[in-house]
């Protein structure tokens, strides 16, 4: 499928307050347009909390609740089982987070919400960062990054969410990218047709926070999957299948770009690169890279 | 005759509960809470209960939760204790400003540390300005009582606000006493069904809860008040229809109980509010005239009612909680309502924290060092070695 063959039909409508070449409203376009209008979403605190535009204006044409930061994932269990008692079990129950929202603050409900077997789509946009409130380090910002809270880059790597999700042994689970919105959509159709807890996380580079051109925001995400720091890939009841060009690196058909040709257009990255380039902190991200590989390998070929 | 059921306080709370069909339970075990969510379980497991019963993972999510199915247009109900509340504190806010009128029981007990499990208000106390109507009971009667008619009161068009009914922890929750059941039937016809106010609808798409600016957020907190307000006359209305249909009454924001000619009445609330009653009978005959107004509802305040009362009496005040660096909260709130009023004298109490029993012949006590100009302002009763 092609984009042009996507519906035409909009649930995102104008009025958003998003920064321009925002990853979260090009990604939001596509989710409504493959759920469709039959569908609730929960938000909790993060930038589409802000995108949705105000109070008594919205730019969302489908039901929309805000919750708090940490209770998406327990909002829409009780949705669901809200829906379910009036047999309104048609209704598309999602849940919408950051990766604040997700690997941190909400994991608790989450796992808590996967566990039960609750029947409902949880998106993760993962821009690697606290965006909405200034761009401060999460458990999903890659090691050697800059944030407002780690000012000489991040010590530590990132968590692995998705073999945490995948611990939770659920139907559904998968990566995408906003570079690539034919696999986002296909992955949500899917995961719209399956019963019990879905997961789909989107990697969603953010130009203000990365530091990049807002027109650069799909290369980023290419480029993200191009040299391998991010995966596309999905996990049905446990078989996990790679996509595209991941697909194709995990099966050694193509090699994974080198890191520096992705952290080298973003400005988070700039202090390794400037005044002189730090070559251990870069190394350090590439053998994170092939680690994740190899293991990818071992698990999944 | 109506049926009667010996048990504890939370399987008569579950009971009461199950009675008015609510949807979606969803519930996280904490001590002394626990027999509540297990009488529910229970239910489930035998047919009586219907609904959808989520077991969460912690006490947040059970308050968000009954939040989400809430606003689906369900009626929702759960259950939580101390640090359990204490956990739910900001989905309170939540459910209130969402106007979600979500029933819950929340069985008083010490917060830590250290570990205590005993009767102790400062855990809903320490929830007072989070918009929930609050009620405190005093017997396993009114809990059956007060949890049905808080479906009605919360569920109201122009309340819809969520309730929370406290009660003490062990000298309530894990006591058994006689209590008058009310038919399926008659609960049906007592309680309507709930209309939501708002409700997430593919039909009819609205946002909920997105960027507010100050001056619409300010006339959202006015009409909270203005509902709570509005409470204050509709407490009394259901009391009174209750009382027609099955012949038991517990009292209004407040229970008055042998105040006429008083000199001296007494506000307390929970456990302590009926200990209360043996105090006044016992006094009474002693010849003290001294009268009960139990806080059955601290939130809304009774206000007007207890400025009626200092008009006729002086006030004593128990707390079995404290607001440090000041002093017993229903104390504070007695003498505000005060304000500009009267100028009765109003003497105030700190006892029972940490589940220190406070028998009849300790309020005689308190009350009789008041009738003999022997009280402080204020006076920590019973505490030594410090």
């Amino acid at each position: 499928m092609a984009i042009k063959d996507l519906p035409v039909e909009e649930c995102y409508i104008p009025g958003c307050a998003a920064c321009p070449g925002c990853p979260a409203t090009m990604a939001l376009r596509v989710v409504y347009k493959a759920l469709g209008r039959n569908t609730v979403k929960i938000i909790p605190a993060c930038c589409t909390a802000v995108i949705e535009s105000l109070h008594p204006h919205t730019s969302f044409d489908i039901p929309t609740m805000n919750i708090a930061f940490e209770a998406a994932a327990a909002g829409a269990s009780g949705v669901e089982a809200g829906f379910r008692m009036q047999g309104k079990t048609d209704i598309t129950v999602v849940a919408w987070a950051g990766d604040g929202g997700t690997y941190d603050i909400g994991i608790q409900a989450l796992s808590g919400a996967l566990e039960r077997n609750t029947n409902f789509i949880y998106i993760c946009y993962n821009n690697e960062i606290y965006s909405n409130t200034g761009i401060q380090r999460s458990g999903a910002t890659p090691y050697g990054a800059w944030t407002t809270t780690t000012v000489t880059g991040k010590t530590e790597f990132r968590k692995e969410m998705g073999e945490i999700i995948q611990a939770h042994h659920i139907p559904y689970a998968a990566q995408t990218c906003i570079a690539y919105p034919e696999d986002l959509f296909k992955k949500l159709q899917k995961a719209k047709s399956i019963h019990g807890p879905k997961y789909v996380e989107i990697m969603a580079p953010c130009p203000p926070g990365w530091r990049f051109p807002m027109e650069k925001t799909v290369e980023m995400g290419t480029m993200a999957v191009e040299t391998g720091a991010w995966a596309l890939y999905e996990v049905e009841n446990d078989k996990v299948t790679f996509n595209g060009r991941s697909k194709l690196i995990l099966e050694g058909k193509i090699e994974r770009k080198p890191i520096e040709d992705w952290i080298k257009y973003q400005g988070r990255f700039r202090h390794l690169f400037k005044p002189k380039k730090d070559i251990k902190r870069i190394k350090a991200i590439e053998d994170h890279i092939d680690q994740m590989w190899e293991r990818y390998r071992k698990c999944y070929q | 005759m109506s049926e009667v059921m010996i048990d504890t306080g939370n399987y008569i709370a579950a009971k009461a509960a199950v009675l008015c069909k609510p949807d979606v339970v969803a519930a996280y075990p904490i001590t002394p809470q626990t027999t509540l969510v297990e009488g529910i379980a229970k239910y489930l497991a035998t047919g009586e209960y219907k609904g959808e019963y989520i077991c969460v993972e912690s006490e947040h999510s059970a308050m968000a939760a009954c939040i989400g199915a809430s606003a689906t247009g369900v009626r929702t109900f759960t259950g939580t204790s101390s640090h359990g509340l204490l956990l739910m504190h900001e989905m309170l806010h939540w459910a209130s400003l969402a106007r979600l009128p979500v029933i819950m029981c929340n069985i008083n007990r010490v917060v830590g540390p250290g570990w205590n499990i005993w009767a102790d208000e400062n855990d809903s106390i320490s929830q007072r300005d989070t918009g929930w109507i609050q009620f405190y009971c005093s017997s396993n009667q009114e809990i059956f009582d007060t949890v049905i008619q808080s479906f009605k009161l919360g569920e109201h068009e122009k309340i819809s606000l969520p309730v929370m009914i406290s009660y003490n922890a062990f000298i309530l929750s894990h006591t058994s006493m006689p209590v008058y059941l009310t038919d399926q039937k008659d609960v049906d016809a007592f309680l309507p069904k709930r209309k939501p106010k708002w409700k997430l609808d593919p039909d009819n798409p609205i946002t909920f809860g997105n960027i507010i600016l100050p001056a619409e957020y300010e006339k959202v907190r006015f009409d909270m008040q203005k509902s709570h307000e509005y409470a204050k006359k509709l407490i009394p209305e259901i009391s009174k229809e209750w009382k027609q249909r099955f012949g038991r009454y517990h009292g209004d924001l407040l229970e008055f109980y042998k105040c006429d000619g008083a000199d001296y009445i007494l506000l307390s609330m929970g456990a302590i509010g009926a200990e209360s009653k043996v105090a006044v009978d016992n006094l009474r005959k002693e010849g003290l005239k001294v009268g009960l107004a139990r806080v059955r509802c601290f939130r809304p305040f009774p206000r007007e009612e207890i400025q009626k009362l200092s008009k006729k009496a002086g006030l004593i005040v128990i707390d079995r909680n404290i607001s440090p660096g000041m002093e017993g909260a229903l104390f504070t709130e007695v003498k505000a309502s005060l304000y500009g009023y009267t100028d009765a004298k109003v003497y105030g109490f700190i006892a029972g924290l940490g589940g220190k029993d406070v028998p009849f012949g300790d309020i005689e006590k308190m009350c009789k060092k008041v009738v003999n100009s022997k009280a402080k302002h204020l006076e920590w009763f019973g505490l030594k070695g410090v």
